[in-house]
């Protein structure tokens, strides 16, 4: 679990990983070794700031050397909210993320659906299978000018004016995604749903120890 | 302000509070002497008009940790968890600037709290304008928000609920609460004290610029008129993205125990940060300015020492800890600088560019600030006011007056506002914003905190004590409402200008009316804060108590009742005692009449404990639990229906619909799951259809949802 300065998301995500029986540690943005690690997550937040524009100063950070390594290698990487930024920000993932086509920032519940289940995301869930996960997000409105990107989850009402309505993007290979609602804050349906747990229990399955 | 005013008065002071600075220091004081003396004897840090008032305050409980004078108070939540809460305004830099007035607020208010050893978890605004007809209150409101959300979101603390309130009384003068909850650890408890002679301190964080200079006293203590714009260099500047890191380096100095005590830099800046501690641990302190790192060059010692740049902590540190606390600092990446170090006998000597600048007793700065007993009269035109009879609402058709109700703002869904905000971070929000109140529950126990925030500006126009006293029960039911009880209150005072009698005595009556209902609750006030001057063009606001509730739900109801609860076949009950039918200071009131009048009704002691002892009980078993606020019981059957997506029909008294009299709530539940011997319950209604049906006057569910949900972004919507 990548730690940028600024990123705000990393212990919800760490509880919903162990929730669901995996092992998360946190790792500082200044190092440059994830040998122990069998996937990375970068969790959302605001990493850097946003400072010139979402992920553009987290990309030089120290570690996202070894996440490319590593993401070229086949490691599972998910890139949620502010990540995703990142990671399109690295290069990983194609597109960008802008504004959203309102212009004032989305939190709030939306509902998304599965369109593609042979990423490390969706291989646990359903084709078709619609999803009740919080939107937390600006930048949320992805954009691939040139058509690029394996969409593998829609907004079931467009909140932000993607492309194609995607809520979450895939690499060629599916094993690095990005996501920009939060399935971690979809964990228990105390807070009012439960349905990201069977994103982060793909990606869990998709770890096979380095 | 003209140049050919003396200095000292340019600061904001008055030639007698001049002449004690003379007295104190039996000199003239030097120019960074009185910039220090200005800052802190300003009305916002020293209280001096309302002092004498606050101690009318019950502050004492068993549970009480800190209360008020600390940065935050804190209490005990058992097993070895306390909870910090405060609470400030950002009123005026609001108004001279609302994006950066409301995000510094915020920054603020997070200090504070985390200055105790507690990590924040959630934030609340309270929030009041001028009516949205007015294309300025557009642009405030859309400021205030955009600047609360831009620092919340960015800082990692979710903003959880709050309240916005609409009335012309806040034309010329929008109001902007703020206020933070934290969670610590016991043994992480750090006060605000400077420690023992030979402890350093470090000043971490963003460098000190020339922003927000005066802020306290310039700004914050005085009225507006047409040259406030010219005040906008006296607003500050924040950036999130610094407080964050700087919130997780002072975390990680706690979790070490590498600190003594820790003072955040907000109002009078350094001046505060040093002559505070200090003052509190009866010690003295040499600093250097010329270690202060700064963002620009050649500042003086005098504005130095009144900057008010955000995102700056002071630590006290023992000698042999500095350098891990420097290098924790580095880790984070955030600046820090030695710039001074505690001494024996009581004196802060500064020193600038090897010069000797101020050398003066510490502790006069803060305890010798001047006390004013100003004098208090009532308003000669409130007999006026008061005997004014209320609108006639036989008259109107229910469906009708409900159909107005939900397309005003005030009453109206406020998600246009709190969608803009993370109100799900750190994942603990069971009840989050549109609810009564807010559930957090503490992870890892079977603890949840209930946090209510109310304030009235109109009731309490109408009868300052009267609506002091209703927050409180407010506030304590719709903690009750989500299984807590109260635990401890903090208040945010927002009143005109002190020098007028009447305002003066607006602010002691409200202060007696909150005194007295907590001290028939038994809830402690732990901390609070009082803004005056809030008076543009010579006219005052409506007085303006906010209250902050804190309840402790131990065991938290799982699930607890939801608005969103009831279903087809439940029965509704209406519990609480029967409404007298006054409309005094009611919304149905103000739309019928286009302004207050009349006499509120009293809150009742009694009837309260016996109405928050069924509330709580209730929510550990009811599908839905309601409090009834603004509009009355018509607007909060709505309410829930809408929520539900349920229709209902209801048969009451016609004096029950709109009236605003307290202790009353709404309960959804199968039929058979309430104990109908309480002479308090009634059964009001069911849930059934697709309308909601009062007194047979019927509104159709897609139709209220409709005005309720765009009557606040189809006002936005509109040029600013």
């Amino acid at each position: 679990m990548v730690v940028f300065p600024g990123t705000n998301c990393e212990h919800d995500v760490v509880s919903a990983i162990r929730g669901l029986g995996g092992e998360a540690e946190l790792v500082w943005h200044r190092e440059t070794n994830l040998d122990d690690f069998d996937g990375i997550i970068l969790p959302g937040g605001f990493a850097h700031g946003d400072a010139l524009r979402t992920g553009a100063i987290a990309r030089f950070s120290p570690v996202m050397r070894v996440v490319v390594e590593r993401a070229d290698a086949g490691t599972p990487v998910l890139g949620i909210c502010n990540g995703f930024q990142v990671l399109c920000e690295a290069g990983l993932l194609p597109g960008a993320l802008i504004a959203n086509r309102d212009l004032s920032f989305i939190c709030k519940y939306v509902e998304v659906e599965v369109t593609d289940t042979s990423t490390v995301l969706t291989s646990a869930a359903e084709r078709g299978q619609r999803l009740r996960i919080p939107l937390n997000s600006y930048e949320g409105n992805w954009v691939s000018p040139d058509g690029s990107g394996r969409v593998v989850a829609t907004y079931v009402d467009d909140p932000n004016g993607s492309s194609r309505q995607a809520a979450a993007v895939a690499n060629e290979t599916g094993n690095v995604v990005g996501i920009m609602p939060h399935p971690e804050r979809a964990t228990d349906a105390l807070l009012g749903s439960n349905d990201g747990e069977v994103l982060l229990q793909s990606f869990i399955n998709a770890l096979v120890p380095a | 302000m003209t140049t050919t005013q003396p200095v000292h008065r340019q600061l904001g002071m008055t030639d007698e509070e001049y002449q004690s600075v003379v007295d104190i220091l039996d000199r003239e004081p030097r120019p960074a002497e009185l910039a220090m003396y200005s800052v802190m004897w300003s009305e916002h840090c020293s209280y001096k008009s309302s002092r004498k008032h606050l101690g009318r305050f019950p502050t004492e409980a068993p549970w009480v940790v800190v209360g008020p004078g600390e940065n935050a108070g804190v209490v005990d939540l058992g097993d070895g968890w306390l909870a910090a809460i405060r609470i400030e305004s950002h009123n005026h830099p609001s108004f001279v600037e609302p994006y950066q007035g409301a995000a510094t607020g915020v920054g603020g208010i997070l200090r504070d709290v985390f200055t105790m050893g507690a990590r924040p978890i959630a934030l609340w605004d309270q929030i009041r304008f001028g009516p949205l007809e007015n294309p300025k209150n557009r642009y405030l409101l859309n400021g205030v928000v955009a600047g609360i959300a831009g620092y919340g979101n960015a800082v990692g603390v979710p903003t959880v609920g709050g309240e916005v309130e609409f009335d012309p009384g806040y034309d010329g003068n929008p109001l902007v609460n703020v206020m933070c909850l934290g969670i610590l650890r016991r043994e992480q408890l750090v006060l605000g004290t400077a420690g023992e002679p030979g402890s350093v301190a470090v000043l971490l964080g963003k460098a000190t610029g020339r922003d927000g200079i005066g802020g306290a006293s310039v700004l914050a203590s005085a009225s507006f008129d047409d040259e406030s714009g010219a005040k906008r260099p006296s607003v500050q500047v924040g950036d999130p993205f610094e407080e964050k890191k700087l919130i997780e380096a002072c975390l990680e100095l706690y979790e070490k125990g590498l600190v003594v005590g820790v003072q955040d830099l907000g109002a009078a800046g350094l001046s505060c940060a040093t002559s505070e501690p200090a003052g509190r641990a009866g010690v003295g302190m040499e600093v250097d300015l010329d270690h202060v790192h700064t963002r620009e060059p050649n500042m003086t010692a005098p504005e130095l020492l009144m900057s008010e740049s955000q995102e700056r902590m002071m630590a006290f540190v023992a000698p042999h800890n500095v350098d891990e606390v420097l290098s924790v600092a580095e880790k984070w990446e955030i600046d820090s600088a030695v710039v001074g170090e505690v001494r024996s006998g009581g004196t802060l000597r500064i020193t600038h560019e090897g010069n000797l600048v101020a050398e003066v007793p510490a502790a006069t700065l803060a305890d010798n600030a001047p006390l004013y007993d100003r004098p208090a009269e009532r308003p000669a035109w409130l007999d006026e006011v008061q005997a004014r009879t209320g609108p006639d609402i036989s008259r109107h058709d229910p469906a009708d007056l409900l159909r107005q109700l939900l397309d005003d703002p005030g009453i109206a869904s406020a998600a246009w506002i709190y969608e803009q905000y993370d109100h799900m971070l750190f994942l603990n929000t069971v009840v989050g914003p549109g609810s009564d109140g807010s559930l957090l529950r503490i992870k890892g126990t079977d603890k949840a905190l209930a946090v209510s925030t109310d304030g009235n500006g109109v009731l309490c126009y109408l009868d300052p004590r009267v609506g002091g006293a209703r927050l409180v029960y407010e506030a304590a039911l719709n903690v009750a409402v989500n299984g807590a009880r109260p635990l401890a209150l903090v208040d945010n005072l927002n009143f005109g200008n002190p020098e007028k009698p009447e305002v003066m005595w607006q602010f002691k009556e409200s202060v007696e009316g909150i005194s007295e209902a907590c001290e028939q609750l038994g809830i402690p006030v732990v901390g609070g804060n009082v803004s005056f001057y809030n008076e543009t063009d010579g006219v005052d606001i409506n007085p303006t108590p906010v209250v902050g509730l804190l309840g402790l739900a131990d065991p938290m109801p799982s699930p607890p009742p939801r608005l969103s609860g009831a279903r087809p076949g439940m029965d509704l009950w209406l519990i609480g005692p029967p409404a007298t039918g006054n409309l005094a200071g009611s919304a149905t009131q103000r739309l019928l009449d286009g302004r207050p009048g009349g006499i509120p009704t009293p809150p009742d002691a009694a009837i309260a404990l016996a109405v928050t002892d069924i509330a709580v009980d209730l929510a550990q078993h009811a599908a839905a639990l309601h409090d009834l606020s603004d509009g009355g019981l018509a607007v909060a059957v709505a309410e829930m229906a809408m929520a539900s997506e349920c229709g209902v029909v209801v048969e009451v008294a016609p004096d029950e619909l709109f009236c605003e009299d307290g202790h009353r709530f709404l309960a959804a539940a199968h039929p058979g799951s309430i104990d109908t011997s309480s002479d308090m319950a009634r059964k009001i209604g069911r849930f059934e259809g697709k309308d909601i049906v009062l007194n047979g006057s019927a509104l159709s569910l897609s139709e209220a949802s409709k005005l309720y949900h765009q009557a606040l972004p189809r006002r936005m919507a509109q040029a600013t």
